[in-house]
């Protein structure tokens, strides 16, 4: 009988044991197929920092590149274009960029390092589509007070021209902007911001 | 029976192929960081115009202890990212055209010629007037690839075979390396073709320990679990 | 009622979970000497779990395109994280699928498991490995390498070899005048859904057919005759679980250590598994100056090759695999196991095993005039053991066999 015990307390000291370390080698086995899902190392290589000459985008012109296959834009505001921006304020969810959806150094009115020059990630802070750029001030399928900015054509959420999203929209948050650094006066480098790289 | 399997098993495949004269044996140490890194100078300076290593980055040079600066500012000739892969702006069809067959690219190469074979074809050029480019090669003869690395060799001629003896090569005319550098620098190269044709082989070695150690473990215990069930049968 | 009764109990009436759990494993009732040899069953159920989910992750990097297939295999190799591990856990368990394969045929022959009432058992099983065949063969064509392309090349135009439709019918496979990117594309179809679902549909009927007929055992005694008279199981039996689970499991870990042996250490086990040559892209224009199938298909190889005529050399590799499916109308034999075999039935099989193992070694030599007479000879060796079976197992002398299975 105490034999017979011994033997159940045994067996299931062993079932215990070999479940929980052929458990161990299960969640073992699954993680390289589970990483091997991430991206690969020719992705990363795609989303490497990219430079850009920014001397041939014109005055009211928008310059789309992609980082990491995601579409940036860089625009080129005319002073007309910046001069109505301080005005939109009380119109937006964000006015003052308090949300962390842009680096540090970009956290002013225009959103950017230079005040022309708004590079931002363009897509849409709702459910990820790419709005589309919209100019025109008071264009008659927008409205007499649409100051120009972005309009998202999944949902229509609208962007003023620092990519900062208009009161009772669908979409939460402005535009993201990535990190970015002058090299020189009309050459920036996307996707990093540290010095000597 | 089973021996004889067993023997057959780890007789390698390419031990069958004939090859024309004997190989030497490359010195391969893929844990010595240094050497594989001279290979990658040679490799970058000598090879990567003609041939590519399309499949190989540049960054997982860092692998072996390489900075990204020291890789872009002493490897990278052509490429201007890091992550780019190892191209060369020569087209396969110019290159048919120019050679009879374009260069085959290198990345996998010690994979389907062994390491050793890489390393005595590029120790057994020869002189050759009669070829187009000037060079032949003993252990691939009538080759369409010229030594390269003459420079560093320096150029050896064929004398012809004495009765019941294999042909040999003699220097003559030295090149910048004597012949043991010249080994050693060829030796470095191959070890670093070694290393890019399978960069994760230490890795994947290191990690076979320890999963067999774990095995190991968990024999121990399925073994005595059905011990211990079985003892209702017997 | 626990939680987990209750949860039981509410799928047991609208699912038959307990009784298929009952009839499969906990009141399966297997004999209770299994050997060694048993434990080739689950583990070639173990390969084939571990092919389907690594090949489902394969799938997602590789490309089935000629211009993108070699660099792909390559960008899995070095690019995807842990891909390369998962590619090497593919290509090794392709062969060692047939290594489990093999020695699980070998034990249904040494034993006398295609013997009457597993005929059904048997005939599935070999449907497996035919289906296992074809698979392998077009999985080997998605590298994209030279031995990839020259082996299919080869194979596909044995089909040329059939009178009047040969060539049309070659033409039809390929979808091309030569292996091309139209081949590899529907190779990597019927590799990655077609035939992984012949195969898993076989699979299921070889283990229903088994479980309605019981397994057979080293003995070639049939446990079902002697029951209990009360509660009708058979004497000789034990519950499939925990038994043989718990058994089996200790064949699997050894199993993983050889796997992870080869994984890790010797992936290409010197040109046995990854032959050098497919470490060059396919090239249409320039055959390899040695090529041979892996070593799997070896032996209906060096058959092939050993008739000198092309039709009649398609017909002998055919019949050399279709003739295994006859085994048990050609065993005339009182006995099932070996054990209870004559002289002549040992010796006749020791001769299929050396011509087995022999026409598997010379499949991977180049055709030498020596080795094409040995190649005869071993294929002359093969077949006999076959054909001759009806008259040497009708006058081999065999022991009697016990009513019971003994401690």
């Amino acid at each position: 009988m105490t034999n017979r015990q011994l033997d159940r307390s045994k067996r299931r000291f062993l079932v215990a044991a070999t479940s929980v370390v052929g458990g161990v080698a299960g969640v073992a086995v699954a993680t390289p197929f589970v990483l091997s899902m991430l991206p690969s190392e020719r992705a990363k290589a795609a989303g490497a920092p990219v430079e850009v000459d920014i001397s041939k985008v014109e005055p009211g012109m928008q310059l789309e590149i992609a980082l990491q296959g995601k579409p940036v834009w860089v625009v080129n505001r005319t002073k007309a274009m910046l001069d109505v921006l301080p005005t939109l304020s009380s119109r937006l969810v964000d006015p003052q960029s308090d949300q962390p959806q842009q680096p540090e150094y970009c956290k002013n009115v225009n959103r950017s390092i230079k005040p022309e020059y708004l590079v931002v990630v363009g897509i849409c802070t709702h459910l990820g589509c790419s709005p589309n750029y919209r100019p025109d001030a008071g264009a008659a399928d927008m409205g007499a007070d649409w100051p120009g900015g972005w309009l998202c054509p999944c949902h229509g959420s609208r962007y003023d021209l620092s990519a900062r999203v208009f009161k009772n929209m669908p979409a939460p948050l402005n535009m993201v902007v990535p990190p970015y650094q002058y090299l020189k006066a009309t050459r920036i480098l996307i996707g990093d911001d540290k010095k000597g790289a | 029976m089973r021996k004889f399997l067993l023997a057959l098993l780890f007789v390698p495949l390419s031990a069958f192929a004939a090859e024309p004269i004997p190989l030497d044996l490359a010195p391969v140490n893929l844990q010595d960081y240094a050497s594989i890194q001279r290979g990658a100078r040679i490799f970058t300076n000598y090879c990567l115009t003609c041939h590519s290593a399309n499949y190989m980055r540049y960054n997982r040079l860092e692998a072996v202890g390489l900075t990204a600066h020291q890789i872009e500012d002493n490897l990278m000739f052509a490429a201007d990212n890091i992550g780019s892969r190892m191209t060369i702006a020569m087209r396969p069809a110019d290159a048919k055209k120019w050679f009879g067959m374009a260069p085959p690219d290198l990345t996998v190469i010690t994979r389907s010629r062994s390491p050793d074979w890489v390393y005595t074809y590029l120790r057994s050029f020869y002189r050759d007037d009669s070829r187009p480019t000037g060079w032949n090669n003993v252990l691939f003869s009538n080759v369409a690839m010229p030594n390269v690395l003459f420079g560093l060799q320096g150029q050896q001629v064929l004398k012809p075979a004495v009765a019941g003896q294999q042909p040999t090569l003699v220097l003559a005319a030295p090149g910048t390396l004597s012949p043991a550098d010249y080994d050693a620098t060829v030796g470095d190269l191959v070890n670093y073709l070694t290393w890019m044709g399978e960069p994760m082989k230490i890795k994947r070695m290191e990690l076979g320990v320890f999963v067999l150690l774990f095995l190991s473990l968990l024999f121990i215990l399925t073994y005595y679990l059905k011990k211990e069930f079985w003892k209702d049968v017997h | 009622m626990s939680a987990m009764q209750k949860l039981v109990g509410w799928i047991d009436a609208r699912f038959p979970l307990t009784s298929n759990w009952k009839t499969h494993l906990s009141e399966y009732y297997a004999p209770k000497n299994f050997n060694f040899w048993y434990f080739f069953g689950s583990l070639a159920l173990l390969v084939l779990v571990n092919q389907i989910v690594t090949g489902i992750f394969l799938a997602m990097s590789y490309k089935p395109d000629a211009k993108l297939a070699f660099a792909s295999v390559e960008y899995i190799m070095r690019d995807v994280e842990w891909g390369w591990l998962i590619r090497y856990m593919h290509s090794v368990g392709a062969s060692m699928f047939f290594v489990v394969v093999y020695l699980h045929m070998f034990r249904g022959l040494i034993y006398g498991s295609y013997r009457k009432p597993r005929e059904l058992v048997w005939i599935f099983g070999m449907m497996i490995y035919l289906a296992l065949m074809a698979e392998a063969f077009m999985g080997y064509l998605l590298p994209w390498g030279q031995m990839s392309f020259w082996g299919a090349q080869v194979i596909i135009s044995l089909f040329g070899a059939i009178p009047v439709i040969g060539d049309a019918l070659a033409l039809w496979i390929r979808g091309d005048f030569v292996v091309s990117d139209a081949t590899l594309n529907r190779f990597f179809a019927f590799h990655v859904i077609a035939l992984p679902l012949v195969l898993l549909g076989l699979v299921v009927a070889h283990i229903i057919a088994l479980h309605e007929v019981g397994s057979n055992n080293p003995e070639g005694i049939e446990i079902k005759k002697h029951k209990d008279p009360v509660t009708h199981i058979p004497l000789d039996g034990i519950p499939f679980h925990p038994y043989y689970t718990v058994k089996d499991i200790v064949g699997v870990v050894v199993f993983l250590m050889v796997f992870s042996a080869i994984v890790f250490f010797a992936p290409d086990l010197g040109g046995w598994f990854l032959e050098p040559n497919n470490f060059i892209p396919a090239d249409p224009f320039k055959t390899p100056e040695h090529i041979a199938p892996l070593w799997y298909f070896t032996p209906f190889y060096a058959i092939l090759r050993a008739v000198p005529d092309k039709l009649l050399g398609v017909i002998s590799m055919g019949a050399s695999i279709v003739i295994m499916v006859f085994l048990h109308w050609l065993d005339r034999s009182k006995v099932k196991s070996i054990r209870y075999r004559g002289t002549l039935y040992k010796a006749f099989l020791a001769m299929f095993v050396v011509s087995f193992i022999g026409l598997g070694y010379v499949g991977t030599q180049e055709p030498t005039p020596t080795f094409n007479i040995i190649a005869r000879v071993l294929g002359v060796m093969y077949f006999a053991f076959f054909i001759l079976m009806p008259w040497y197992t009708t006058i081999d002398k065999t022991k009697p066999v016990p009513e019971r299975i003994s401690e």
